[in-house]
């Protein structure tokens, strides 16, 4: 990776300069000076961030703090909002997203996204796994199997499902349903997996699940989860940032940062003292 | 009573007696049309009475009894007739005396103090005939050649036996009429069309004249060798013949060939009459319209509905669907794409006879004029798709239901959660991938039920169809065994003006008002036949799609 300065732009977040030079230094991530408009409003202030590689990183924060606003331009989705503009820099191994010569779809297959409601598609399991690599043109069967096999797997579904992969996957249940969703994603073996809530509209249960299976891939992908519960966030994630009002108040190493926070703003925020 | 009204009993009560109403309306149509038009067909009892004259003198009458009414005696006594009676009031008969080609009329309304009694004799025949409408009377005699070969009692087992041989020959010829002589001068007409194209380019040179000449000449031997086919079963059917006693005492010679059906309906058993039945309606469903249409079957018009609906179908989905997600999915949502929303809805209420109008200006004069003139040259003066025509006739159609197409598309397009769209564009598939796999066969229940209205919409209408396509009689179906197979260009039956046609345009009303009803009825259930489909159609669809909210 051609990373010319390690040094990092958020001078502020001296506890990640710290952690970076003991997880020898991979950043699959580089924010610099994100600005992003909604029209007249400013949703996100000079946000500018390092994310670890094959590291899970949550984002905290309360209700409209662009924690998911953030996450949304890690693959661009923000596109789709017509009035919604992106000043700065998100530089994926080194490149840019936002250039003009980036093709969004194959960013997207690079970066994989989960919403906070699973999304299925009214197809069977196996198409709804399929869907991605059948865009990409594959459309070979053995080959299909293969991966449909491995993403089920990987998001720990295979063996709930390998009866009846040609049910239809609206037909599981929620939890069944977000683990369909992330085999969907992670059957394009993406970089980055991006996770928006993936768990607030599940069950405890399922939620379990999920975090589980959050910890088993955090070998294979870089993984960002947006979470507005703390004791996820603490439980899952490596490295923890903590957003209020568009503007990034404080990153660091999850356990460093819910001990001992550095700014008093996060302090009160995961003592319960605001939010 | 205020908590009665408090309580919305009064609103439940009201909501409900709407649909109840729309229930007995719908039934209402449904019955009264089945109730009217299926008993067309059951075998009437032939009444034979005696009817005083003004002048005293008494006469026979055989005939059917249609109908009966209350009618005040001053009426009649005005209109001429010498009644004598207290009472204010009496009956009148409608009589359907027959023998059209004697009489000159089939119906004549009686008043019932004139008639005699009553008789059924079962030896009476009904003969429904290929021309002339029906014939009653009593049997003489069956002829072979002119000779009697059968009188009183044996004629009727002997009429059956060679009935059958009649019908056969029969139906040989009308096959020979329909399909053999006219795929001769089908093909005569194209070879005409080709000589007169070459002439027309100036490539006609001898050798090519003499061998159109040659094959000219081929379907030329065809056709004398089939008029000659068509002679021999002609005389072959004109053999056998029946004589028979009418009302009047007149005896009526009618030959085999002429008959269509007959029975003694006072003679005929509840299964023989149900089989009866069950032949004509059979009979009304595949066979082509006789005598102005007032009998025979409707299979042309049942054909040209179907078929003008389906290609309406094939032209006006695409069209829709495309037009709606433009408007849904890419252009900017502003107030021109707002602007064109609204012109579209309008459309809808756009009166059906301006479409016709429209269509007989553009589609018919403009666009089949030109397409005349730059592809068929040779076939001038006559034109080719410059006439009315089931091409024109869909396509006016297809416009008609356009914007039912693209509103019901739109809603459904409009349905389709964001969550779905997000999760495929996430999955690195482009707007129009994701149009493609996901939005559209989402969107799909909703497109069905936008071609449902439309189909239910388009198989009613009649009003534009006059103007560009539905003809009374067509001679051929849009559809045959002849290349190219689908005649774009011709003009077709259709349910709907058959209904009118044969209601209020034919020279026996009387005799055709049953079938008004028969024909509407198959009308609506041809509709709802279609309608079914596309229901099924839609609910496998929407089976898909289950757990999705709002679709």
């Amino acid at each position: 990776m051609n990373d010319g300065s390690p040094q990092t732009h958020a001078i502020k977040l001296g506890d990640l300069g710290r952690t970076q030079t003991e997880d020898t230094n991979e950043v699959a991530i580089r924010v610099e000076n994100l600005d992003l408009y909604y029209g007249e409003a400013k949703a996100l202030k000079s946000v500018a961030m390092t994310i670890p590689k094959k590291r899970v990183t949550a984002f905290i924060g309360p209700s409209g703090c662009g924690k998911s606003t953030l996450l949304r331009c890690f693959n661009r989705m923000n596109d789709l909002v017509d009035i919604c503009r992106v000043d700065g820099q998100i530089l994926l191994d080194g490149k840019n997203i936002y250039d003009r010569d980036v093709n969004v779809a194959l960013l997207r297959r690079r970066v994989g996204m989960v919403f906070q409601k699973p999304n299925p598609f009214p197809k069977s399991i196996y198409e709804n796994v399929a869907y991605g690599l059948r865009i990409m043109g594959v459309n070979n069967r053995s080959t299909l199997d293969e991966a449909v096999e491995k993403a089920l797997h990987g998001a720990a579904l295979w063996n709930e499902v390998k009866d009846r992969l040609s049910e239809n996957g609206m037909s599981l249940s929620g939890g069944q349903q977000q683990r369909l969703v992330i085999a969907r994603a992670i059957a394009l073996e993406p970089d980055v997996l991006l996770l928006d809530e993936p768990a607030s509209a599940l069950d405890p249960i399922s939620t379990a699940k999920i975090e589980e299976l959050v910890n088993e891939m955090k070998d294979k992908y870089t993984i960002i989860i947006v979470t507005h519960n703390m004791q996820q966030a603490a439980r899952v994630s490596d490295y923890t940032a903590f957003m209020y009002m568009g503007e990034l108040i404080e990153m660091g190493r999850t356990n460093d940062l819910f001990l001992k926070p550095n700014v008093k703003q996060t302090e009160d925020y995961i003592t319960g003292r605001f939010g | 009573m205020r908590n009665w009204f408090k309580g919305g009993e009064p609103w439940i009560w009201m909501t409900a007696g709407a649909v109840a109403l729309s229930l007995v309306s719908v039934y209402a149509v449904l019955w009264m049309t089945a109730a009217q038009g299926l008993g067309h067909w059951w075998p009437k009892p032939l009444v034979e009475t005696t009817l005083t004259e003004t002048d005293g003198s008494i006469k026979r009458l055989i005939g059917e009894l249609r109908d009966k009414e209350e009618i005040s005696l001053l009426r009649l006594r005005a209109s001429g007739y010498a009644i004598k009676s207290d009472d204010k009031y009496t009956s009148r008969y409608l009589f359907k005396q027959g023998n059209r080609d004697v009489y000159g009329v089939d119906f004549k309304w009686i008043p019932a103090p004139l008639l005699g009694e009553f008789k059924y004799p079962k030896d009476v025949i009904s003969i429904e005939r290929h021309e002339w409408g029906s014939f009653f009377g009593h049997l003489k005699s069956v002829k072979e050649n002119g000779q009697v070969v059968a009188e009183g009692a044996a004629a009727w087992p002997e009429l059956q036996k060679r009935l059958a041989r009649s019908g056969k020959l029969f139906d040989e010829i009308l096959s020979i009429e329909k399909k053999d002589i006219g795929e001769v001068n089908y093909k005569l007409e194209r070879l005409r069309l080709k000589q007169r194209k070459l002439e027309l380019l100036g490539e006609l040179t001898d050798e090519t004249k003499v061998e159109i000449d040659q094959e000219r000449q081929i379907h030329e031997a065809a056709f004398a060798k089939l008029q000659a086919r068509l002679d021999g079963l002609r005389a072959q059917n004109a053999r056998d013949s029946l004589t028979a006693e009418i009302q009047d005492g007149q005896v009526i010679e009618i030959p085999f060939g002429k008959i269509a059906d007959v029975i003694q309906p006072n003679d005929m058993s509840f299964m023989q009459k149900v089989g009866h039945y069950l032949q004509k309606l059979h009979e009304f469903i595949v066979d082509d319209p006789r005598e102005a249409n007032t009998e025979g079957g409707i299979f042309p018009a049942i054909f040209g509905t179907v078929m003008m609906v389906l290609l309406m179908s094939a032209m006006v989905t695409p069209l829709g669907i495309m037009a709606a997600v433009y408007m849904r999915e890419y252009a900017k949502q502003g107030p021109l794409i707002q602007i064109i929303r609204i012109s579209v809805n309008n459309l809808a209420g756009v009166p059906s006879i301006v479409y016709g109008v429209f269509g007989l200006g553009f589609f018919v004069y403009f666009l089949g004029g030109n397409i005349d003139a730059l592809f068929f040259p040779e076939a001038s003066p006559a034109p080719v798709f410059g006439s009315p025509g089931i091409l024109w006739s869909s396509l006016t159609l297809a416009l008609l239901t356009l914007p039912v197409v693209i509103v019901a598309t739109e809603e459904g397009l409009s349905r389709v959660p964001r969550s779905i769209r997000e999760g495929s564009l996430a999955l690195g598939a482009t707007k129009a991938e994701t149009l493609w796999r996901t939005v559209l066969p989402i969107a799909s229940p909703a497109m069905m039920t936008g071609l449902i209205l439309a189909v239910a919409r388009a198989a009613g209408e009649v009003a534009p169809l006059m103007l560009v396509g539905v003809v009374k009689l067509a001679p051929s179906l849009p559809m045959d065994g002849n290349f190219p197979f689908l005649h774009l260009e011709r003009k077709f039956m259709h349910l709907g003006f058959h209904i009118y046609d044969v209601g209020f345009q034919s020279p026996n009303v009387e005799a055709a008002r049953p079938l008004v009803f028969a024909t509407s009825l198959l009308l609506v259930i041809i509709i709802i036949v279609l309608n079914m489909f596309a229901i099924r159609l839609r609910n496998r669809l929407r089976e898909r799609m289950r757990g999705l909210e709002g679709v």
